[in-house]
This record gives C-alpha cells, sequence and structure tokens, in this order.
C-alpha cells in the first residue's frame, strides 16, 4: 500500500499520463457542463478549463488546470501549465460564481504556472496573485481538489478553498521537486531527494495541516482504475460541496480566514544578539 | 534594535557588505554596472545610487531611514522559525542553516515589520532582508506580515512594504506556499478598511512572494534597473534555449507592461510616498479650512 511507496514513486503516479484528468473529474462529478472560453483581455489557454455545470442539481463553476493524454494534446495543453490567460479566464468564473451564488470547483493538476518570456510580459505574478486575493474574499464556497501534482503558486492560483482534498497518491508542494533541486542545489537530477525531503505527499499535506481530506485511490493508483478513482472523488465533492452550502457566507469567510491565518509554524524566542554593525547615515529628504 | 541600527554619521565599518564591491580601506567602491569607482562617503551622500543610475542594494537597516528618525518601532521580533519539516539533505541542514544567519544578521527571520512614521504620518511597515536566505518567505515571514496588515487595518494606516526576495522558502516547503494565501488573506482586511498598500519593489523581487502580496498592492513602486518576475531568467532561458534581452524583466520593462505604477529614482521615494499617503488619507484630514466652510453649507441651508 501507500506506505512501501516513497514521495518519488508518488510523484510518478501523479504524473501518469493516464490518470484522469480534470475533463474527466467533471464529468463524473456533474451534469450538463458547457465550458467557457477566453479571458476577454487576450486569449484562451487550454491549460485552464472553465465552465459551469449541474453537481447534486445545484449549479457550480468548475475550473481545472488540464493536462492531455498524449503528446499531442499535452502540447496544446502546455502540459497543464496555464498562461496568465489561464488565470485570468478562471478569475472570469470565480466573479461569475459570486455574482450568481453558485458554489466553486476546482481540480489542481499542474507542475506549475507556464515559464515563459511570453507569460512574464503578460503578468504572471499579478495574474496569480489576484485569483489568489479574490479567492479570499470570494463569497461563495470553494472546494479544491488536487488530482495529480499541485506545483508552487500555479497551483494555489485556483488553490485558496474552503476545503482542500487531496487524491491519495498526490503531491502538492511549494514547487516541482526538479524546481526545489535546481534551486537549492543547481541540479534538477537531484528531485527524487527533495521530494523526499519536501514532505509533499497528501499524507504530508494533512500532517502540516494543509490538506482537510484524503480520497482514495485504487491501489497502485487511479490509472489503474479511474473509474473508482472518479466515483470516489465525484462523492467527495459532492460531500464538502453539501456542507459547504448549508453554512452562512459570513460564518463560512470567518473560517477561511481562520483556516489561512493558523497555516505555518513559528515558535517564540529572541534573536541571538550581534555585535552592532554600523550603518551609513543616507538623506532621503 | 536602536542599537543595532545605530547611524553613525562620517564613520562606517563594512564588515559584511559584498566582499566582491569592496577596494580596500572601505573608502571606495566599485560599480557592479558601470566599474566606476566612487568614494564611499560620497556615495553614501547620493543614496547608494552611481552616476551611472545603478541602486546599489541597501540593507534593511538603510532601509528604514526612509521613515523619520527614531520613529521605528519594531514589532515581533521574537517570533521565529521553526524546521517544520526538519530539512536535512546531503548539501542541506536547514536548522544549521537558520541558526548561522540569525547569528550573522541579529534577526529571526527575513522580514522586519512594526511602526514608524514618516513625515509624521503612521505607516506599518515591513522590509525585507535579502541577507536572511534571499529575502525569502517562510512561515514567520507570512505571520510578521499578515499582522502588520492587520494591525494597520485595526490601526487605520497604511502599509508599506519594502521587498527583496527570491521567492517563498523552498525549506518550509507547503508551508511557505501557504504564505501566500495568508498575506493576501490579511490585505483583504487592510482593503475592507480603506487603508492604502503601498508596494516598493527592489532588486530582485521575484517567485511567489511577486506572486502574491507584492502585485496587488494599490501602488506599485520599482526602483530603477531592478530585476522583477514571476520565473527566474535562467529557467525561461533553459526553457526557451535563448538568450533574453538585457531589459528582460527590469522594473523598465514591468512599467511598459503595465505591472507597475512608477519606476522611482531612490532621492524621490520619500516625496512620492508622502505624497501618495496624503491624497489617500480620509476626507476629514485632507480638508484645508476653506474647503471644510464650503463643505457646511448644505448644513446651514436646512
Ligand atoms: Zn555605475
Amino acid at each position: 500500500m501507500s506506505t512501501e511507496l516513497t514521495a518519488w514513486d508518488k510523484v510518478q503516479i501523479a504524473r501518469h499520463g493516464r490518470r484522469p484528468h480534470t475533463l474527466d473529474y467533471i464529468r463524473a462529478c456533474c451534469e450538463e457542463f458547457v465550458e467557457f472560453h477566453g479571458d476577454r483581455r487576450f486569449g484562451d489557454d487550454p491549460a485552464m478549463v472553465a465552465g459551469v455545470a449541474r453537481l447534486d442539481g445545484r449549479t457550480v463553476a468548475v475550473i481545472g488546470h488540464q493536462k492531455g493524454s498524449d503528446t499531442r494534446e499535452n502540447l496544446r495543453r502546455n502540459f497543464g501549465m496555464p498562461r496568465p490567460e489561464g488565470y485570468r479566464k478562471a478569475l472570469r468564473l470565480f466573479r461569475h460564481a459570486e455574482r450568481f451564488g453558485f458554489p466553486v470547483v476546482c481540480f489542481i493538476d499542474t507542475p506549475g504556472a507556464d515559464p515563459s518570456m511570453q507569460s512574464e510580459e503578460r503578468g504572471q505574478a499579478e495574474a496569480i496573485a489576484e485569483n489568489i486575493l479574490v479567492m479570499a474574499g470570494l463569497r461563495v464556497p470553494i472546494v479544491a481538489t488536487v488530482i495529480g501534482e499541485g506545483g508552487s503558486g500555479g497551483a494555489l492560483a485556483i488553490g485558496v478553498a474552503d476545503r482542500l482534498l487531496m487524491l491519495e497518491y498526490t503531491t502538492y508542494s511549494v514547487a516541482s521537486p526538479e524546481a526545489t533541486a535546481a534551486i537549492l542545489w543547481h541540479d534538477s537530477a537531484r528531485a527524487p531527494e527533495a521530494a523526499q525531503v519536501m514532505r509533499i505527499t497528501a499524507p504530508d499535506l494533512l500532517d502540516l495541516g494543509v490538506a482537510d481530506a484524503i480520497i482514495a485511490e485504487p491501489e497502485g493508483g487511479a490509472h489503474l482504475d479511474p473509474t473508482a478513482a472518479l466515483l470516489n472523488t465525484a462523492a467527495a465533492v459532492r460531500h464538502h460541496v453539501a456542507e459547504l452550502a448549508g453554512v452562512p457566507i459570513d460564518v463560512l469567510l470567518a473560517r477561511r480566514y481562520a483556516k489561512y491565518r493558523a497555516i505555518g509554524q513559528t515558535q517564540q524566542h529572541p534573536p541571538p544578539p550581534v555585535e552592532p554593525r554600523e550603518v551609513p547615515a543616507l538623506s532621503f529628504g | 534594535m536602536k542599537e543595532l541600527f545605530r547611524r553613525t554619521p562620517g564613520r562606517f565599518t563594512s564588515a559584511r557588505r559584498d566582499a566582491d564591491q569592496q577596494i580596500p580601506e572601505n573608502l571606495w567602491t566599485k560599480c557592479p554596472a558601470c566599474g566606476e569607482i566612487t568614494y564611499v562617503r560620497q556615495l553614501n551622500d547620493q543614496l547608494k545610487v552611481c552616476k551611472c543610475g545603478h541602486h546599489m542594494r541597501l540593507s534593511v537597516a538603510e532601509w528604514l531611514q526612509l521613515f523619520d528618525r527614531e520613529s521605528f518601532v519594531e514589532e515581533d521580533r521574537d517570533l521565529a522559525p521553526v524546521d517544520a519539516l526538519q530539512f536535512v539533505s546531503a548539501k542541506d541542514n536547514y536548522a544549521q542553516k537558520l541558526r548561522e544567519t540569525q547569528a550573522a544578521t541579529g534577526m529571526n527571520d527575513a522580514l522586519l515589520t512594526g511602526r514608524a512614521t514618516l513625515d509624521g504620518a503612521a505607516v506599518q511597515l515591513a522590509i525585507s532582508n535579502w541577507e536572511f536566505i534571499g529575502g525569502s518567505m517562510g512561515s514567520v515571514f507570512g505571520e510578521r506580515l499578515a499582522r502588520a496588515t492587520e494591525r494597520a487595518a485595526e490601526r487605520g494606516v497604511p502599509l508599506i512594504t519594502i521587498t527583496a526576495t527570491g521567492g517563498a522558502r523552498q525549506h518550509e516547503g507547503v508551508l511557505s506556499l501557504m504564505q501566500m494565501a495568508k498575506t493576501n488573506m490579511a490585505l483583504t482586511r487592510l482593503s475592507a478598511a480603506r487603508q492604502l498598500h503601498i508596494a516598493l519593489l527592489v532588486d530582485p523581487c521575484y517567485a511567489g512572494v511577486l506572486a502574491s502580496y507584492a502585485s496587488v498592492a494599490d501602488v506599485i513602486i520599482a526602483e530603477p534597473g531592478a530585476r522583477i518576475g514571476f520565473a527566474g531568467r535562467r529557467v525561461i532561458e533553459q526553457t526557451i534555449r535563448q538568450k533574453l534581452p538585457a531589459s528582460f524583466q527590469t522594473a523598465e520593462f514591468l512599467l511598459e507592461h503595465g505591472m507597475v505604477d512608477m519606476v522611482t529614482p531612490r532621492g524621490e521615494l520619500r516625496a512620492t510616498i508622502r505624497r501618495l499617503i496624503g491624497l489617500h488619507a480620509p476626507a476629514a484630514a485632507q480638508l484645508s479650512p476653506s474647503d471644510a466652510g464650503v463643505l457646511r453649507e448644505p448644513l446651514r441651508l436646512s
């Protein structure tokens, strides 16, 4: 079972090409899905899908990173790495959901936001930051589920939620193991080691107080029995959406605030005494 | 804090300035941009801006001088980091790295927060320390900033952030990532309190920090020539397999693409921030006596 798998094994399972992807989960959880396209500013990003659908009779906004199942589709979907227009399409849907009172259902599956010259020019950082800010105060329930890999701010940009669910073999971290190894050790080949020390698996995130629940996968991973994974996920998402829909929105927002304010670990002790450093006088006028 | 950041005009011993910028006796500094060698005291008089326009990096203690003399009161000084992941690798031991960095900087973590005044106007401020693991944001950074933001909202004063950073701190893993949500969460309170957040982006300002509080400020000011971006240059160059133009991800590049409000030389920062604070002060505080008279008119009519 999962205890015998290393974090790096789970990274491989989370990235497996035959795992179900966001559109599969939307179809499994919802009916009458209508996909929306475009950010109304620059373009449409196939790495992010978004739209409205019916979940247990209730209309919801659905948003997710979309990877492909083969090389051709992965190239079109940019391997699930959204550009700013992808995040701004998601932002449109957040606002749409708030206006109509629809709960928001997100599916996270990305190695990270697209790192390219064009994405930088169009404000990748701003697009992510704005989504995080808007989700922080969005006046409808948000349920996010990690269905594959959750990499960095590119994942969090659709991941601020009242409930964060993770499938059993998925991972979620500050950066992909390759990126962490490159940042810390200038050697992305040491990704397996990074995966081990970073505590990126679903049980780790439950321990760290980031994930709220784990959704069981078929033994060996969702790719071995996609239908079972989809059914388990649909049941979990329906359960959490129904539960949150009954909570008054101001109570929900207060809980969301408290949840994120509490994440992190600190302690109290004074900093060590140091020799006073001479500071040159600067006159800013 | 006061003795740590004591000012001694006319005397300068720089034990820990970037060694490669130093010429013997610490009397002269070589500009990394143009190679010009300038007398340190003259450079200090120019706010460490070379004649070529290059803005040299300032320490946290130097940035504090942007605010009124002796006005700074540090908060949450004793809040200290925890090695939550017990991060140990062949090349890296986070707990040890923390102890070494704390001993070198006299700070518990990479963000200094507190209250101060700027020309008498009360503000909350947060300044990141590049010398502390690249100004990276972990749990303490996020918590200090969230508290500073909440205090600004409660006190009804603006928040001023000064940020040089490599992004989220890898050694605290997903907890660092979640500080992006925590800081933006707190900013919703500042927004509800109708208080201003001014973000000053200085060289370099990257990744998870740029993709959270720094990019959603009401006003974003960048220092000339500062490198600012989400993905690092190296990562992008490896992806596209070509060299990026020198102008890519500079403050000027961001201005051109609409991502910052202004690129402001160091010498004009204080006046710019002062004006912005004044323009956003509550309406009652802005009225000149004659304006006040005009506004009272309708009351007399009723
Ligand atoms: Zn120069």
